[in-house]
């Protein structure tokens, strides 16, 4: 493969971003690479790290090094209908409920993408701490009076709906 | 407020004087955010993304921000139209190729933009001309917190804000700088760069162009931790710290390169302004490249009656989507090679 840049040497350094779920791949030599500022050991960019982790679980076979383990692939957010497989594919979440559904799974990848940081030190919203339960409830049952409203359970339907009612 | 309207002028922040900016173009501070009752973009009905729209729209709009603002809907607009947008930094790339009903509230000056339904139901940054790290944290704080008086935000204790992908989690900030560094490409020491930016966690991309191309020597220079950091000490680290250090660096490869090399400098720049001159056909890639030398000959006083918001104006107005927008129609390769040659000569031709 030829480099990207220059279009004749070969290409000795590639690149994967993974964003948003799509690959982007860039291929250049090694001085084009340098020239670009991208050096012999490019940085990886986090989201690339947290792919690469991702299957790297996927493939863990049980060395040492195993921090995370997704023995569990079709493990579902009963909220939103996330599984971990799915996640493991685009690296994105499906709802605010999943950082606790999954929190055990998450967790460690998360550290390891934010330094060894595992909880948030800055900014808190006004609403935080009472709401928090509340808002997740109501996704819940929002969630639940959707399948109600699927399997044609008119009666637990109706009382879903007045509590959510009651939460709002 | 069409986007039409933005192709003939330039930025508050990309064309503006501020503080350093010979070195640091421009900063910004991001924040991610989602709102609590909803699924993230992955998972969400049409409806609910409309709903959303709805909702964060109604509340930015409501707000008073100092300066007038105006929503734009990207689902909408022409794919030029949001080109422009992507152009002008206003909305990312993604946001432009994404689906279903989204849009973004701009401030008449660009300083501030919120796009929502993007990764996550909302991003929004403050830009300011050159360095200038910390107010732009200081009013998007108070932006958000303005905000945050209208919507609930989807939070926890141990994770903070909680955003679609994992790698924004906590604070949701992004600050970045916008940097050009010519003399530390010219003088192969752009690695020094590099490594003091992965040293500190620090992420590096070429700031034109696709991914990780560095075309005319900008670079974007940005953290990647989001979770458990302040977000007070994000910024301190970049504007403190880091950055000064990089400005100093490439400060002292301008000065060997004036004091060692100043034939092969004055070689680079003149040639580079014969050319923007002269040509009649360029292309964008070769405007900046082109650009980004004659921009250091102006910041070292090598050419004089010529301003420097001269020069930025014209990476910005000679990116395809404005010519084809100033044109007023689709133009092909060739007919953009011209115009933007023809743009170019005349800007120079008038200093
Ligand atoms: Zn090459
Ligand atoms: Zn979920």
């Amino acid at each position: 493969m030829l480099c990207q840049i220059c279009k004749e040497n070969t290409a000795t350094i590639h690149l994967t971003e993974i964003s948003h779920g799509q690959r982007r791949e860039t291929h250049l030599c090694q001085r084009c690479a340098q020239q670009q500022g991208l050096g012999v050991q490019p940085q990886i960019p986090l989201n690339e790290l947290l792919s690469s982790l991702l299957q790297a679980a996927k493939t863990a076979t049980d060395s040492q090094e195993k921090t995370v383990n997704f023995s569990h692939p079709d493990k579902t957010c009963p909220v939103c209908g996330m599984t971990l497989q799915r996640f493991s594919e685009t690296s994105l979440l499906g709802c605010p409920e999943d950082y606790k559904h999954f929190e055990k799974e998450l967790g460690p990848l998360i550290e390891r993408t934010h330094a060894g940081h595992s909880h948030h030190c800055g900014k808190v919203p006004a609403h935080a701490g009472q709401e928090m339960k509340k808002e997740v409830e109501l996704l819940h049952l929002r969630r639940q009076l959707e399948q109600a409203v699927k399997a044609e359970d008119y009666e637990t339907a109706a009382r879903l709906r007045d509590q959510i009612r009651q939460y709002q | 407020m069409k986007p039409a309207q933005l192709a003939n002028q330039s930025s508050s922040w990309f064309g503006a004087e501020g503080p350093g900016w010979d070195i640091v173009i421009s900063s910004r501070v991001r924040l991610a955010r989602n709102l609590a009752d909803y699924e993230f973009l992955s998972c969400l009905t049409p409806g609910r993304q409309q709903e959303i729209l709805d909702k964060l729209s109604e509340a930015i709009l409501s707000l008073s921000l100092g300066d007038e603002v105006y929503f734009m809907d990207v689902d909408r607009a022409a794919t030029l139209e949001r080109q422009l947008l992507t152009e002008r930094h206003l909305i990312s790339r993604q946001h432009a190729a994404g689906k279903g009903p989204r849009g973004v509230v701009v401030s008449a000056k660009e300083s501030f933009t919120a796009m929502i339904n993007e990764e996550d139901h909302l991003r929004m940054q403050v830009y300011a001309a050159g360095f200038n790290l910390g107010d732009c944290w200081k009013r998007i704080n108070a932006i958000d917190d303005m905000i945050e008086q209208k919507v609930r935000y989807a939070y926890s204790e141990r994770w903070g804000y909680l955003t679609a992908c994992p790698t924004n989690v906590g604070t949701g900030i992004r600050v970045s700088v916008m940097l050009h560094l010519p003399a530390l490409k010219m003088t192969g020491q752009i690695e020094k760069f590099v490594t003091a930016a992965r040293d500190a966690d620090l992420a590096v991309r070429g700031l034109f162009g696709e991914g990780t191309d560095a075309l005319g020597d900008f670079y974007q220079l940005s953290n990647q931790v989001t979770l458990g950091v302040r977000e007070e000490d994000v910024v301190r680290e970049l504007s403190d710290n880091i950055v000064p250090r990089i400005v100093d660096y490439e400060k002292a490869a301008r000065q060997v390169l004036l004091e060692q090399k100043p034939h092969t400098l004055d070689d680079k720049i003149q040639r580079a302004l014969g050319v923007l001159k002269s040509a009649c056909l360029i292309s964008s890639q070769e405007a900046l490249y082109l650009l980004s030398s004659v921009r250091l000959g102006v910041n070292l006083g090598r050419v004089p009656n010529l301003s420097l918001t001269t020069i930025n104006e014209l990476f910005l107005l000679t990116q395809p989507a404005h010519l084809q927008l100033r044109a007023g129609k689709m133009l092909d390769a060739d007919q953009r090679d011209a115009l933007r040659a023809q743009i170019i000569r005349q800007k120079l031709a008038n200093n």
